[in-house]
């Protein structure tokens, strides 16, 4: 199989920077593709895990962050536990997505991102988790109203969806942790 | 025998059950569970997948907080669960990131705090054979499949839970409680819960192989110790059947309300009401241990 990279054209080549974020050494791969075969979206996916891996060896640029695995990627960690050289590739992809979010270069389906900004939020507004705030405000921002509200009535009723915000949190404290995040970063609009 | 209990947000949301099934249990074998008093959400997948210093900060802040109390954290969702043990690994393995969550949480935090699931608090510190003699009633041969997913068993430097590839804690406890625990390919696979609300096309996909594959090998009902995995398999179980054609109706168990059945603790106090899939053929084989 023929991989095309388009070659960073200026500054750091994103191998070290994935390599500096993510504390990993991907030469260490040689490709025995055991991540990719444990991945449970391999098959859903452009670049499975090694390729990702084999790009950023031959130099790949940002073109990489636009890659469908990083909103993908389950974090299970089979990749890690698997792989002979103990590269965390969960690491990787989670520089990736950080460097992703920086860039403001990620559209993926689904748009797990919004997700984890709303999740963030409900936390920085409470100091834990609010489910029926962060889904509702998912709905409204993707569209995708209608999905799952058959399940709500069952939810309520037997307790799996509370209706008011979770109480009794230090909140002081999840907003001085926020608060030191450079540009608020994660939970911005 | 006390330990610091950290419940995590989904105590009082989608694993009610869970969290109340784990403090009937504690209660009926004699191990308290001191709430940490302010604990804060771990920051989950969001946090990670967002920025490594703030997911190590959110974890360690409840961790500074049992270590005020001088007592191991006890964690009954493994996500939380992995989430503060991948702190105490960063923070213990990297100065800078050591530095960098003592300036975000304005207090030191060195990574010392023992961090323990509920389950590996009944086998190694109550034991199987204490267990065994609590036990009133039996399990009386239910085929059980036991499901781990990732986050207990994953990475296995971070968790030290079991073998990661074929781990047998739960399956020992369900032969202790007369179960009869099946050998099946799919314990350590993962639910795709991570993508449960954003991609349930692949949530679907994940947790139906899952299902798919404890149906065949003759599952009574599945039992899990995390609450991503309980809510793929269990509040999915619909949108699995309709994007299959089959039919399951498996019932997804926490092994804590197992535990409790046979402790003889009520359903409705283990919350076996809230279950999705009715546990029918769990509470028919329930019976006084012979």
């Amino acid at each position: 199989m023929t991989i095309r990279i388009r070659k960073q054209s200026a500054g750091d080549s994103l191998i070290r920077i994935v390599e500096k974020k993510a504390e990993v050494s991907l030469n260490r791969c040689y490709q025995c593709k055991k991540c990719s075969v444990g991945c449970p979206v391999a098959d859903q996916t452009k670049s499975p895990p090694s390729e990702i891996i084999r790009r950023l060896q031959l130099g790949a640029g940002e073109e990489l962050l636009k890659t469908d695995l990083i909103w993908t990627c389950l974090s299970c960690e089979t990749c890690y536990a698997r792989c002979p050289n103990e590269i965390n590739f969960a690491a990787v992809i989670d520089a990736l997505r950080s460097m992703a979010l920086e860039k403001g270069v990620s559209k993926p389906k689904g748009n797990p991102p919004l997700f984890n900004r709303l999740f963030l939020n409900t936390v920085k507004t409470f100091g834990r988790a609010y489910d029926l705030q962060m889904i509702i405000l998912y709905k409204i921002r993707t569209g995708k109203i209608l999905p799952d509200t058959e399940k709500f009535p069952a939810m309520i009723k037997k307790g799996k969806m509370a209706l008011l915000p979770p109480s009794g949190a230090d909140k002081r404290k999840v907003r001085r942790i926020f608060s030191r995040m450079p540009q608020n970063k994660g939970t911005t609009k | 025998m006390k330990y610091a209990y950290y419940p995590g947000c989904s105590a009082h949301s989608t694993a009610r059950d869970m969290h109340e099934s784990s403090l009937a249990v504690a209660g009926a074998l004699g191990i308290e569970l001191a709430e940490i008093k302010g604990w804060t959400c771990c920051g989950a997948s969001a946090a990670h997948q967002t920025d490594r210093t703030l997911a190590a900060s959110l974890a360690a802040a409840n961790l500074v907080l049992a270590k005020e109390m001088g007592l191991d954290m006890v964690v009954n969702c493994a996500a939380c669960y992995n989430r503060s043990k991948t702190a105490n690994y960063e923070v213990s393995n990297s100065a800078a990131m050591r530095e960098s969550v003592g300036r975000m949480l304005g207090q030191p935090y060195d990574g010392s705090v023992a961090v323990r699931h509920f389950v590996e608090v009944l086998v190694k510190d109550i034991g199987a054979a204490k267990l065994h003699k609590s036990f009133q009633q039996s399990l009386n041969g239910l085929k059980v499949a036991c499901y781990y997913g990732c986050y207990l068993v994953r990475p296995p430097e971070v968790t030290h839970f079991d073998d990661p590839e074929n781990p047998t804690i739960l399956e020992n406890l369900v032969e202790a409680m007369g179960g009869e625990s099946l050998d099946w390919p799919g314990k350590v696979d993962c639910c795709g819960g991570g993508l449960n609300l954003t991609r349930t096309d692949i949530t679907v996909q994940c947790s139906g192989a899952i299902i798919d594959m404890a149906q065949a090998a003759g599952a009574d009902c599945i039992t899990v110790a995390c609450p991503m995995c309980q809510t793929s398999l269990d509040l999915r179980q619909k949108d699995i059947e309709k994007a299959t054609g089959k039919s399951y109706n498996m019932p997804i168990v926490y092994i804590t309300q197992l535990l409790g059945l046979c402790l003889d603790i009520s359903p409705k106090e283990l919350g076996l009401d809230r279950l999705m899939v009715m546990p029918a053929a769990v509470t028919k084989a329930i019976g006084t241990k012979a």
